[in-house]
């Protein structure tokens, strides 16, 4: 009960802001039912993407731009919103503050590698799955370890909060769990053979295994045991900007302009594009 | 305030303190002791052990407690391979403490030094007219002295250790930050809460510490 | 005392075994460095191709990247920002707060000590991590990384300067407060004119080695993603180049010239400070006094 009443205090004043914030260059300074606030914000080139920066293939950021799968989804959702994909900006986020960044409007969107659960669909909306990942192990070229099984006693890296981390600590007791604020720092260690494997979804270890200075160090062990369907998050109550959002992979799915930032990014390895389910989309809960 | 009705929660608490003063413990003895043998380093007559103990003193004070403790997993564990444990945790705990003693040190190291420059000249004058060596001198005349007047600086070096043991949470040492951030991230709404506890369990420790340490520095003070 | 105090002259026999001691722990010393250096070598930590990206910009993955101009000297930027303002800020609340904890009235000098006391107490990586996850909470408006790692650094330090200051401010000898008081100043013209004016001239080597504290503690900024040197450093740019190792070497560089340039200023302020003959009695208690007050006084942050 109170989580809801200090959520809704949180949201009113939130609206209050964006509202105090717009209201003079926008003659229709609240939308309460029909467009979502993300729409305006998108018209503006305004919009705040939260996004990984330590993620190569999905969100990476080298140089001073980001790039990947996630950026690219991020691009068409601005498009779709009636936006300029060139006027997004970027927020890195690291998966335990994803939800506080969301709720208290640091960021407007995340695409970032995005579990949808139970637990985050209390505190924010999710559109999509954009793609089902699932975990998996990142080993050393050598290793013997062919599953999550055969990790009793050994040393497994992942990140400090994650689903995978938490899932190990749930599932593998015996798993010797080290933590870290990010996925580079857990493959550097594997690269020095302080931890036996690393493990986080299938699709970021591919992207670290197909680095150009970890080639041909590191194999996926390829069996994974989970489903990570990859969200796109926003405020709990935006129910109108999560529909249209789905209605934006729906057409980006025709359009050809998913299989195109697949392309870009992930499939550069040989992969090809996966197929968007467009059935499996969320209802978009508020 | 529900979020400590929670078994879990409330032992995740504990545990986040009892990590803290484990830390705290080992890494304040080891520190007191690399201190001392760093200070008589730097006041020693061999030029390459004060150079040492000069060198370790800048390299640490000036360098970011989060960089040194990254650097003992990565550089000290990872790649020159100094494992305290099989266990991982264990492991961890010990390359925290080692980061965590080396950067104390170089503190504790000055504070000796200044403590030692309180005691008057005369004292070690008359500690070499006596025939006394410079270990003898520095043993029996002048630690001793200046150890009163340290009392109070090395109270501070107590009371920042400890709250600088919550950077040991980068390597993933469960203490009281990594426990208050995992609290904060699944109840987001009570966070004011929640930071009040952590916060308020923080000032009960250390505000007795500073005024015991202060007032056991009035006692020890030495009156010229 | 100076060191040499310690001993007597050496004679010849003594300058003969210093000179054995110092090869003796010259070579040992010399042993460990070549130790450390084999032991990053056997993992292969010398490599030009993690070397490379500190000296030219590389290409990985068919993106350019270029340590400093994309890293380090934004992030450096980013740290040098965030330091500044903290101390500029945490003078004021410094100033304030010392002359608060001296005021006569009872009803202005305890809240302003429960104040001081608390903030030195609280670890500056909780405060900081509070403030941008609470900020939102707390004041109905989200703080953004930035400001939560200055509020963090400000409260603490300035925490810190004000027991400096107080020990600095009490340092002046009492007949300048009397004679003032009895040429017909008021209490605040007292402190304003002639008690703090003397008491800075004796704070500057104080203000300076906590700038160093500030500057080392803005890698704090890492818990909630400010992107100083530290995250640019540790996660970013070795996740790009894959060096973590040599990495953190050149980031530890970058921090140790600087703060040493820091602290040789404050030597030579010091020093001069001496010279001029500004009290070096107020400087001795206040660092004294600092140090026996308790919290984390001197250069002690993380």
């Amino acid at each position: 009960m109170r989580i809801k009443r200090l959520a809704a205090i949180a949201a009113v004043a939130v609206l209050a802001l964006g509202a105090a914030a717009c209201g003079s260059d926008s003659d229709t300074p609240s939308t309460p039912s029909g467009e979502s606030p993300l729409v305006a914000k998108a018209k503006a080139g305004q919009l705040k993407f939260g996004v990984k920066a330590d993620q190569p293939g999905l969100g990476l950021q080298a140089g001073s731009a980001y790039e990947g799968f996630d950026i690219e989804i991020a691009k068409i959702i601005a498009k779709g919103l009636g936006g300029d994909a060139a006027k997004n900006t970027y927020v890195t986020t690291v998966s335990a503050n994803r939800e506080p960044f969301i709720q208290t409007g640091q960021v407007d969107i995340v695409v970032a590698t995005y579990t949808i659960n139970d637990d985050r669909k209390k505190k924010v909306n999710f559109a999509g799955p954009y793609f089902t990942a699932g975990q998996d192990l990142l080993v050393p070229t050598a290793s013997t370890i062919t599953g999550p099984e055969g990790l009793d006693g050994k040393k497994v890296c992942s990140v400090t909060g994650s689903t995978p981390a938490k899932r190990i600590k749930e599932k593998y007791p015996k798993v010797q769990l080290q933590e870290f604020d990010a996925y580079s720092k857990c493959i550097e260690a594997l690269n020095t053979g302080t931890v036996d494997a690393v493990t986080t979804d299938d699709i970021i270890l591919a992207g670290y295994a197909a680095q150009s200075q970890y080639a041909g160090k590191f194999k996926l062990v390829g069996k994974p045991f989970s489903s990570e369907p990859y969200g796109i998050g926003l405020k709990l109550e935006d129910k109108a900007g999560c529909t249209k959002i789905n209605d934006i992979l729906k057409a980006s799915v025709t359009d050809g302009s998913y299989k195109a930032a697949w392309d870009a990014t992930l499939g550069k390895s040989g992969t090809p594009a996966p197929t968007l389910d467009v059935s499996k989309l969320t209802n978009c809960p508020a | 305030m529900d979020v400590f009705l929670d078994p879990a929660n409330r032992q995740a608490y504990l545990d986040g303190f009892l990590m803290v003063l484990k830390l705290t413990g080992a890494s304040a003895l080891l520190a007191l002791v690399l201190g001392m043998l760093l200070a008589a380093c730097r006041v020693s007559p061999v030029p390459v052990l004060r150079a040492l103990g000069a060198g370790w003193v800048h390299l640490f004070r000036n360098t970011p407690l989060t960089l040194i403790i990254l650097f003992c997993f990565f550089g000290l564990y990872s790649a020159v391979g100094v494992e305290f444990s099989e266990d991982l945790h264990v492991n961890n705990y010990w390359l925290a403490v080692t980061g965590l003693s080396a950067y104390t040190a170089a503190f504790v190291c000055e504070a000796i030094r200044s403590g030692i420059n309180t005691v008057p000249v005369g004292q070690a004058e008359a500690a070499r007219a006596l025939g006394l060596s410079f270990s003898q001198n520095l043993r029996l005349i002048i630690l001793p002295q200046a150890m009163r007047s340290v009392v109070a600086p090395l109270g501070s070096v107590l009371i920042a250790l400890t709250k600088n043991v919550t950077i040991a949470g980068v390597i993933g040492v469960a203490e009281a930050s990594s426990a208050m951030k995992g609290l904060i991230e699944s109840n987001g709404d009570q966070t004011i809460a929640i930071f009040a506890v952590f916060a308020l369990t923080f000032v009960a420790l250390l505000v007795p510490v500073g005024y015991g340490f202060s007032a056991l520095a009035n006692r020890l003070v030495v009156r010229r | 005392m100076s060191a040499s105090v310690l001993y007597d002259h050496p004679g010849p026999r003594a300058r003969t075994r210093n000179r054995v001691l110092s090869v003796v722990f010259g070579l040992l010393l010399l042993a460990g460095l070549y130790g450390i250096y084999r032991a990053f070598d056997s993992t292969e930590q010398w490599t030009w191709q993690k070397w490379q990206p500190f000296f030219e910009t590389v290409t990985v993955n068919g993106q350019t990247a270029n340590f400093w101009t994309d890293y380090a000297l934004p992030g450096l930027l980013a740290t040098l920002q965030a330091a500044a303002i903290a101390m500029l800020l945490a003078l004021a609340f410094g100033l304030v707060f010392s002359v608060a904890r001296l005021s006569e009235h009872r009803w202005i000098r305890v809240p302003a000590g429960v104040v001081v006391e608390f903030f030195r107490a609280v670890p500056v990586l909780l405060m900081i991590f509070f403030l941008s996850y609470g900020g939102f909470w707390v004041f109905g408006t989200l703080i953004p990384p930035f400001w939560s790692v200055v509020i963090g650094l400000t409260l603490y330090n300035g925490s810190v300067l004000a027991e400096a200051f107080r020990a600095g401010i009490r340092a002046v000898p009492k007949g300048q407060s009397e004679a003032a008081y009895s040429l017909g100043l008021t209490k605040g013209q007292v402190m304003r004119m002639i008690l703090i004016p003397q008491a800075a001239r004796s704070m500057l080597p104080v203000i300076v080695s906590q700038l160093v504290v500030v500057l080392k503690d803005t890698a704090l900024g890492f818990i909630i993603s400010y992107p100083e040197l530290m995250l640019e450093g540790s996660s970013k740019s070795s996740a790009v180049f894959a060096n973590p190792v040599p990495t953190f070497m050149v980031l530890a560089l970058i921090y140790i010239v600087i703060n040493a340039t820091l602290t040789l200023i404050a030597h030579l302020l010091e020093r001069r400070a001496n010279r001029l003959g500004v009290t070096n009695t107020a400087t001795k208690a206040t660092a004294a006094t600092t140090a026996a007050s308790g919290l984390g006084g001197g250069a002690l942050g993380a």
